[in-house]
């Protein structure tokens, strides 16, 4: 599934990623901990193409096609999803013309057919039942005016919308109270599947206490400097990221 | 000042230049060295109008013309089109509008070069009694080398409504501008503009209201798309009188810039001479937000497909404001169409 290889990234000048390696087969979650700046965020922009993050070596592949040589657009149509630590506010846009239109892009760029707008309507409506959003938020624009929880369920239903192959969840606890974690968790688990892959990038145990990795892997300083199963999460939750930060600056 | 009273008298020094403070990012003499021959009469066919199957009342002014527009009573919609038809060549057209007390007109005005470079003037007079109604839709698709100057004079009477929305593509040098006398009453003006250039086009939206009594309202809401070399102008003044207490009016102007070399110049004006009002104006001009453009992208939206949805959704605001639901359509697909998407 994912495969990244002595990944180095920069922003701007700076070396932000330093030769991550991390392979995510299919059918797996794992999550990413580590502490602020460590180049969480930054690994789920470089995956996912954004401008002015300059990937200077390695390689990272989903099922063996270079994802880093694709535009944003194609690699979202390859199916790689990211969850955004804060969504966007597009005015204008109603909810449901975004997605009508992102949905409609990406089977285009795969050589699908258009959804046709009733069957379209129809999954958006059971879906939006499931994470309990009201149908008729749908009709406004895109996160205008949303609470932090809101805008982190319509992620989700933009990723129960789109299908992908591989999610990439980005800080998707914050912001969100307990009854909305539990909404959004459900969300995701829902689409856990022996064909896709996930990574979840958290601060926090919390978020895992309902999501159930597979592997936890410490990022700090650009690299994975430990990986271990459910429990190594416990562990960090305990004991904090002092002694990986301490190690990398020794 | 006017294209015709220049070309009239052969004085082309009466052509308002930039020294002119209202015409100063519109500058006419500096662009026309000589007196362009007139234009012959029309005697082709009409081509077919994108509002042609919603007139009641129907008037074509092709290379120039006069014509005169009545609602006396209940509802009419009008279909008013100007017509530059040949290469180089000078006209003007004169229109008046009458909306009596208590009639509703809408007028649904297009603006179309089928020459090239011409130079056409067109004068509006407006008249809206008590009580009247009237909103005017203006799509403006005016040759890329020619020089237009619409110039309407609109009087309200009290408790009447007038709502427009005025939306071009430009021209070499194209000013569209509305002068808007409102006695307050009741009376009530919506004054909306959208310009979208590319190329080496101009568009200049020039309005001036004067609130001269109590109890009036504006609301002006123009958006503008500029890119390659173009030049984008507003100019937006609201005057309230001595007197003209409980006033409220609002003016927005917001542009985006879509590349370097790309230009807008505003100028918003708000000169309050009452005690009592309620006033205010915004006026941004900035380019498309990177982040929103990646989320977009991020999602399976192409990059040239991205900035042509926030694109539309950021003019589109203006072009919800249309009443008219057929109208308000047309506008639409005009906007898409400029912006290459479907649907």
């Amino acid at each position: 599934m994912l495969s990244i290889q002595n990944l180095h990234a920069s922003v701007g000048d700076k070396p932000i990623i330093k030769g991550l390696t991390l392979d995510v087969p299919a059918g797996e979650v794992h999550a990413i901990m580590g502490p602020n700046g460590a180049g969480k965020s930054t690994l789920s922009y470089v995956l996912t193409g954004r401008d002015g993050y300059e990937v200077t070596d390695g390689s990272a592949t989903l099922n063996g096609e270079d994802l880093l040589a694709l535009e944003p657009a194609e690699r979202a149509a390859k199916g790689v999803f990211l969850s955004f630590q804060y969504p966007l506010e597009i005015p204008g846009v109603p909810a449901l013309t975004f997605i009508r239109a992102a949905v409609n892009a990406q089977r285009k760029a795969r050589g699908e057919e258009e959804i046709a707008a009733p069957a379209f309507l129809k999954t958006a409506k059971a879906e939006a039942a499931r994470l309990k959003i009201d149908f008729d938020m749908l009709k406004r624009p895109l996160n205008v005016g949303f609470s932090g929880g809101e805008k982190k369920r319509m992620e989700i239903l933009q990723m129960a919308m789109l299908s992908p192959k591989f999610l990439i969840l980005d800080e998707t606890d914050s912001g969100l109270d307990i009854d909305a974690l539990k909404i959004v968790s459900e969300g995701v688990n829902a689409m856990r599947a022996p064909d896709r892959g996930m990574l979840v990038i958290t601060h926090y145990q919390r978020l895992l206490d309902y999501i159930k990795p597979d592997r936890v892997h410490v990022l700090a300083a650009g690299r994975i400097v430990a990986s271990g199963g459910p429990e190594l999460a416990l562990q960090l939750e305990a004991e904090g990221y002092d002694k990986y930060v301490t190690k990398d600056a020794a | 000042m006017s294209l015709a009273t220049a070309f009239k008298s052969g004085d082309l020094t009466l052509l308002p230049s930039k020294r002119d403070e209202d015409w100063r990012w519109t500058d006419l003499r500096g662009l026309i060295r000589e007196v362009p021959p007139p234009s012959p009469a029309f005697n082709g066919e009409t081509p077919p109008g994108v509002f042609d199957h919603l007139a009641e009342d129907f008037h074509v002014l092709a290379n120039g013309g006069s014509a005169q527009i009545v609602a006396d009573e209940g509802e009419l919609t009008a279909v008013l089109r100007f017509l530059s038809a040949n290469d180089g060549t000078a006209h003007a057209a004169k229109v008046s509008i009458e909306v009596a007390a208590g009639a509703s007109l809408t007028l649904l005005e297009t603006y179309e070069g089928y020459g090239a470079g011409y130079f056409a003037q067109a004068d509006l007079t407006i008249r809206l009694g008590e009580g009247a109604k009237l909103e005017r839709i203006v799509l403006a698709g005016d040759d890329a080398e020619a020089i237009s100057v619409s110039q309407a004079e609109v009087t309200l009477a009290a408790g009447s409504s007038y709502a427009q929305t005025v939306l071009t593509d430009g021209a070499k040098r194209q000013r569209i501008e509305t002068r808007i006398a409102h006695p307050g009453a009741g009376a009530s003006v919506r004054l909306d503009g959208g310009y979208l250039l590319r190329d080496r086009r101009h568009a200049d939206l020039t309005t001036a209201i004067a609130h001269e009594g109590v109890d009036g309202t504006t609301s002006q809401l123009t958006k503008g798309v500029v890119d390659d070399q173009a030049r984008g102008v507003f100019q937006g003044r609201i005057t309230v009188a001595h007197g003209a207490d409980r006033t409220d009016a609002r003016m927005g102007h917001h542009a985006l810039i879509l590349s370097d070399r790309a230009e807008v110049d505003a100028k918003p004006e708000l000169l309050i001479f009452a005690d009592d009002v309620q006033c205010a104006h915004g006026n941004t001009v900035g380019a498309l937000d990177e982040n929103q453009l990646f989320y977009a992208q991020q999602r399976g939206l192409p990059a040239d497909a991205a900035r042509a949805l926030l694109t539309a959704a950021f003019v589109g605001e203006v072009i919800d404001r249309i009443e008219h639901e057929t109208a308000r359509e047309t506008a639409r697909a005009w906007l898409n169409q400029w912006l290459g998407v479907g649907e």
